[in-house]
């Protein structure tokens, strides 16, 4: 839990991730904020602040009393936005490095392919 | 938030050494504070300060509204547990147990009792024959048990070891969880707490230096690394918090970049990574990076 970035924004996406690849289905419940303050040994203040960004982001929902849930349709809006940003994150850096090397963007293209057949 | 501590231009002198130099901060009420800061910069005598320990040459200080010297309304609802505490001559480690409820009307003696047993300590011994990391565990016990609503540990883990040390990290989250209070700690051991903080002060020559929230922080800073004449068209202009460079590469460390300083960054080949808590407060505090020390 500490690449550097606000480690409340790497509790939401640690959620994210977990909403994305099905561990936490729609409508299941989320761990409360001292669940995962624990866990993740961080200040409870900081869990809170990552749930909220989910909640603000619709993707979390709150019941009073009883806790925080997976919204319906969280997971196909995730995937979209992370859809999104894989240019940003992925594509961009890898043509800048093939750049950097000297890898012209048919080779790549081939490397990609030869690395889908292994 | 709201306040439960309020320092307003405290100075507290020895001599001609100013101990405390014009200090003002809040604690926030229910907050992990960090305070943080080299050896003798004042973290001590500020916490002795607020408990009203010590008094202040100048300035003002009041704790949950009051002032905290000879105050017991507030001292009972106060617990600072000392690098080093002195206790009765022939004292055993049950004494302190039993002991400590007079001091502090929070205090829950299911939750001292099972502390003892997560740190091991053998309760009949005297507090003399203990080792240096069993006295910690003993203040630290304190410390957890007595849930004052203000609770200072000053360095509270020398000798303690890592598996200790992780101990009273978890059990403070977990009592923390279910009895928020506002907690002090002060440290060296920034990395290993930085994730606790909700709040982060530090004290440099008498004199704090950051106050402010531990998340703003973190991404208050970044280390940008590159070629030499890259790296310095970015950083003219801007705060520069140290600097690095071997060959024709130099890596600084900036100040407050927003999104598109970033991508601009980034659009001149430059590598961007972040900076730790730790290495942030020993650039500020003007220390040497871990690092550099090591291949000096």
């Amino acid at each position: 839990m500490d690449d550097g970035r606000p480690i409340f924004v790497q509790i939401a996406e640690h959620l994210s991730n977990e909403i994305i690849n099905g561990t936490m289905p729609e409508e299941s419940r989320v761990p409360s904020i001292n669940e995962l303050a624990a866990f993740h040994r961080i200040n409870p203040a900081t869990a809170l602040k990552g749930i909220n960004l989910l909640v603000d982001a619709g993707v979390l929902y709150k019941q009073r009393g009883i806790g925080m849930f997976v919204a319906t349709g969280a997971r196909a809006e995730l995937l979209a936005q992370r859809r999104d940003e894989f240019r940003e994150q992925f594509i961009k850096p890898l043509l800048a490095e093939a750049t950097k090397l000297g890898i012209n963007p048919v080779q790549l293209s081939d490397l990609i392919g030869k690395e889908l057949e292994s | 938030m709201t306040a439960i501590v309020e320092v307003t231009n405290v100075t507290k002198r020895y001599g001609s050494l100013k101990a405390v130099n014009d200090a003002s901060f809040t604690l926030q009420e229910n907050a992990i504070h960090g305070l943080l800061g080299r050896n003798g910069a004042g973290k001590t005598t500020l916490m002795q300060l607020i408990t009203g320990q010590e008094f202040a040459t100048s300035g003002q200080i009041t704790v949950m509204g009051h002032s905290p010297v000879e105050n017991a309304g507030v001292l009972h609802h106060t617990c600072f547990i000392k690098e080093s505490q002195k206790y009765p001559e022939d004292f055993r480690i049950k004494h302190v147990l039993k002991s400590a409820p007079w001091f502090f009307p929070n205090w829950n003696s299911d939750l001292g009792a099972s502390l003892v047993e997560d740190f091991r300590l053998p309760v009949n011994r005297k507090i003399k024959k203990l080792s240096r990391g069993q006295l910690s565990a003993v203040g630290v016990i304190v410390g957890l048990a007595s849930r004052a609503p203000l609770t200072f540990f000053d360095e509270p883990y020398l000798g303690l070891d890592a598996v200790a040390r992780h101990t009273f990290y978890d059990r403070l989250l977990a009592d923390y969880a279910v009895h928020p209070r506002t907690v002090v700690l002060s440290t060296h051991l920034i990395d290993e707490v930085a994730n606790l903080l909700e709040r982060v002060i530090v004290i440099d020559e008498g004199a704090i230096i950051i106050n402010a929230d531990a998340d703003s922080l973190r991404a208050s800073a970044t280390t940008v690394a590159g070629k030499r004449e890259d790296v310095e068209a970015f950083v003219t202009g801007r705060e520069v918090l140290g600097r690095e460079s071997i060959g024709g590469l130099v890596s600084a460390t900036v100040a407050d970049l927003s999104a598109n300083d970033r991508s601009v960054a980034v659009k001149a080949g430059l590598d961007l990574s972040p900076v730790s808590l730790q290495q942030l407060i020993v650039r500020r505090t003007g220390g040497l990076d871990v690092e550099q020390e090591n291949a000096a």
